[in-house]
């Protein structure tokens, strides 16, 4: 093991790290927001898989103009399942949102089993390898990392910068002084379960460049969002993205310490560990 | 004593014990197979009632309970050569122990930072397991055939778990029905309702929630061993698949949480539901009905929720007077 | 005389806010003790530091003579301490029978089901709901609700009882009637901390009276000695409202 290999491990581990942060963002948004765990966070992961795989190879449009649209069609789904799915119960006792979205998990991979079977995909699509001094990095891993934080930046533009996310965030922090304050508390709530979906469409769309995957796929990352979530504090959706290089990093070196199947066993003790000890986050300030 | 007179306690041990014994009377091994998912499915929602209905902590890790205690009890046939009965009870005894342990610490949490602790737990448990030597690892543990002769062979061996669960589930009845009429019942359900009241007002609460806890898990823990047995070998994959906590979730829901029918009912109808979808030859579009199994499973469980959360068994308690009566 | 109860020298804080300081008093078996202050004076905050919710940073608190500083609230309930909510707690799910039976079973007493459920029904009777011990305690309107959370505390028959503010909300024909529940509570002996905000009620049925004014105790003493104490009614002053009511007793 020489420096270089470690060192491209560790950046690539950063690179995917991001993407998994974008992922999770998604869903420490909608939590934050409103007390919502989304189960099926990784089946609209999956949906962007498929999303950009069809577009590029069923109409041959480049996977990053598929995204942007991935990423419309992922906003519009959202919405349209907080106003089926949770608006009635977003006041009722917390399991009912919970499985009132495993159930929409369910569909989603019922009909996507039916639609795509189970075999894997591969998207098919190459940049080549970037060297960079000791380093040779994939490209789209690379373009994937750039478009995340490109993401990352308008979002927090959005949230910080616009009247519609100043509502967001006065929602996330009081959604009862917010109604008082004349702010249409469900079209937001509804716009914030879209915004959520729509990275997790994106975040998908971005693995798909990359990795092989099926419609069971998304499962897998959405553990991973629950572990980045807890890690960056749930409900902060930019501490996601430092979570996601803390599991980025710990992916990219811990198997160059340890047999790769033991690092899921240490990612999600640490995950029961931070929820226990300090359940805002390693970055959270107040509980 | 007089709460054993109750009309929906027996109501509901009847439908068991029907549901049960049909199999053993006509000696007919493709119900016996039907009847052993139903039971299996209505001891997993019965046990989860405990923490989750009576106690108000919905745990999404249930499974976990099953999986190691599955585990436990084919290392112990399989290294040991430990008889059915023992590795049953040690496999049971496991995952208490493992609950006892977890609750303490898990238990504290409060809410949706539970439930996303349990499954946690879950995978934790699942990886761990996929990497422990004596396990197997990611292979598991996979029976000799021969393991089957002292119980006269395969074919009497399946009849005896088939026993095995019976006399689970009669117990998981009789034992949810003690517990929701005990003085610990109504601690519990004091800290369903209001935990903070319920310390005001003396119930020593993490003692209270881990016991719950363990008595959730110790009856997975067994059906766990019963099923592993049954099938031969045992798998990460299979011990632990998330799937099955929520499944056992969605029985609860559908029939209706903190009742000792409803459990029961909830976990009778998905199955049969289930069993339908999965045998139906009707055809949507060109694809086969039983392709779209989860995704009508996923309906129904939207519906439920929506529009009757008190499930099949609180609505007609609520809505009928009488009923109250009758059904617990 | 013996002392059920001594708060000696405790100080609560949250974060940077100082919500008791140096609170100390002793109070002798079968008194009222009334405890009164503008809001956010600390006297919830008391309350929920007597019987073990929080913890002081500083000072003890003893109960029958035993240190119960670091206790939790459900070790205070079994040695004989009960109380109501400011805000009601009902179990909603629950019957109100069983409610009051919690109350029963966990409490001082640990009675079994069948004794709880015989005390559930002489507490209803004595708060007057006895008529719907078997509905829900959600479907109960605010002042049963209030009855509920009295008779819960009762039936764990306690040495020594917490009210916080059981008179608010409530018109004054049901006033009369619960004023009247805490002298006949007091008469079988049990000691009565009341939080109050109708001074009337307070200075007629309070043996002494304890006053916090942002978190200091600023008077200890009689009704009488309260009622013209001048750190007192320079307190209430700053809550006109309040001072007026201050001058009604005279």
């Amino acid at each position: 093991m020489n420096a270089g290999m470690i060192l491209t491990s560790l950046v690539d581990g950063l690179l995917i790290g991001v993407v998994y942060g974008i992922a999770a963002m998604g869903l420490n948004l909608i939590w934050g927001v409103m007390r919502v765990i989304n189960l099926a966070h990784g089946a609209l992961i999956s949906l962007g898989m498929f999303g950009v795989y069809l577009l590029f190879s069923g109409l041959g449009l480049n996977p990053y103009l598929s995204l942007v649209l991935v990423a419309l069609l992922g906003l519009l789904m959202g919405v349209l399942i907080y106003v089926i799915a949770i608006q009635r119960v977003i006041n009722a006792p917390y399991l009912s949102t919970l499985l009132a979205t495993f159930a929409i998990n369910m569909i989603i991979i019922g009909l996507g089993t039916a639609a795509f079977t189970t075999t894997p995909r591969d998207i098919g699509f190459s940049l080549g390898n970037v060297e960079l001094g000791p380093l040779t990095l994939q490209g789209t891993r690379l373009v994937a990392a750039l478009v995340t934080l490109t993401v990352t930046a308008i979002l927090y533009t959005f949230l910080y910068r616009t009247r519609t996310g100043k509502y967001i965030r006065a929602v996330s922090n009081n959604r009862a002084a917010a109604e008082l304050m004349g702010i249409p508390s469900a079209r937001i709530l509804a716009l914030s379960f879209g915004i959520g979906t729509m990275l997790a469409a994106i975040a998908g769309g971005l693995i798909a460049t990359f990795f092989s995957f099926t419609i069971l796929s998304g499962d897998l990352y959405q553990q991973k969002s629950f572990i980045i979530g807890v890690l960056g504090g749930l409900g902060n959706p930019l501490g996601a993205l430092v979570g996601g290089l803390i599991l980025g990093v710990l992916e990219g070196v811990l198997p160059l310490t340890m047999p790769n199947t033991w690092v899921p066993v240490i990612e999600f003790v640490l995950f029961i560990v931070i929820l226990l000890v300090k359940p805002s986050g390693l970055l959270g300030g107040k509980k | 004593m007089k709460q054993w007179l109750h009309p929906g306690f027996w109501l509901t041990l009847l439908i068991v014990l029907a549901l049960g014994l049909a199999p053993v009377f006509t000696r007919n091994a493709g119900l016996r197979e039907t009847g052993f998912t139903i039971l299996l499915a209505i001891s997993m929602a019965v046990s989860l009632n405990i923490i989750m209905g009576y106690t108000g902590y919905v745990s999404f890790g249930h499974v976990v309970f099953y999986g190691l205690g599955g585990y436990t009890g084919m290392y112990l046939i399989d290294t040991w050569g430990a008889p059915l009965p023992l590795a049953v009870l040690g496999g049971g005894a496991t995952s208490a122990l493992l609950a006892f342990g977890l609750g303490k610490a898990i238990l504290r949490l409060r809410g949706a930072y539970f439930a996303l602790a349990t499954i946690g737990v879950n995978e934790a448990v699942r990886t761990f397991v996929a990497n422990f030597k004596p396990f197997g690892g990611p292979t598991g543990i996979e029976l000799q055939f021969s393991v089957y002769k002292q119980y006269g062979g395969a074919a009497d061996a399946l009849w005896l778990t088939y026993y095995g669960v019976i006399a689970i589930s009669v117990f998981a009845v009789i034992f949810s029905y003690y517990i929701k009429t005990s003085k610990f019942g109504l601690g519990l359900m004091s800290i369903r309702e209001d935990e903070d009241a319920a310390e005001v007002m003396g119930v020593i609460t993490p003692d209270a929630k881990t016991m719950a806890f363990v008595f959730s898990a110790f009856l997975p823990g067994m059906l766990g061993v019963l099923f592993f047995f049954k099938n031969g070998n045992v798998e990460p994959a299979d011990a632990f698949r998330l799937g099955f906590s929520i499944e056992s979730l969605v029985m609860i829901m559908l029939g209706g949480q903190g009742t000792l029918l409803g459990p029961v009912i909830g976990a009778l109808g998905y199955q049969r539901l289930r069993g339908l979808l999965l045998t139906s030859d009707a055809m949507i579009g060109s694809l086969p009905l039983k392709d779209f199994q989860l995704v009508i499973a996923g309906l129904l469980m939207l519906v439920i929720i929506l529009f009757i959360p008190a499930g099949l068994v609180g609505w007609l308690r609520q809505k009928f007077a009488f009923l109250r009566r009758i059904l617990v | 005389m013996s002392m059920l109860l001594q708060v000696q020298g405790v100080t609560k804080r949250f974060g940077g806010l100082q919500a008791l300081t140096q609170v100390t008093f002793d109070l002798p078996k079968g008194q009222i003790f009334g405890l009164i202050g503008p809001n956010g004076a600390g006297k919830t905050t008391l309350f929920n530091t007597i019987n073990g919710v929080y913890h002081p940073e500083e000072g003890r608190i003893l109960f029958q003579g035993k240190d119960v500083t670091q206790m939790h609230p459900y070790h205070l309930a079994k040695m004989g301490m009960a109380r109501t909510h400011q805000i009601v707690r009902p179990l909603n799910e629950l019957t109100v029978r069983e409610n009051v039976m919690v109350g029963a079973c966990f409490g001082h007493e640990n009675q079994s089901l069948g004794k709880a459920a015989k005390i559930a029904d002489e507490t209803l009777d004595f708060v007057k709901i006895s008529g719907r011990s078997d509905q829900l305690a959600g479907s109960l309107n605010v002042a049963q609700k209030k009855r509920l959370e009295m008779a819960r505390a009762l039936a764990a028959h306690p040495r020594l009882l917490l009210l916080d503010e059981v008179l608010a909300g409530l018109n004054p024909s049901e006033i009369d009637g619960m004023i009247q529940m805490v002298l006949d509570i007091r008469a079988q002996g049990i000691t009565i901390i009341m939080i109050e905000h109708l001074m009337k009620a307070v200075m007629n049925v309070s043996d002494r009276i304890l006053v916090l004014d942002y978190g200091e105790q600023i008077a200890e003493g009689s009704p009488s000695e309260i009622a013209n104490h001048p750190k007192v009614i320079e307190a209430y002053l700053g809550d006109p409202k309040l001072a007026e009511k201050l001058m009604e007793e005279d």
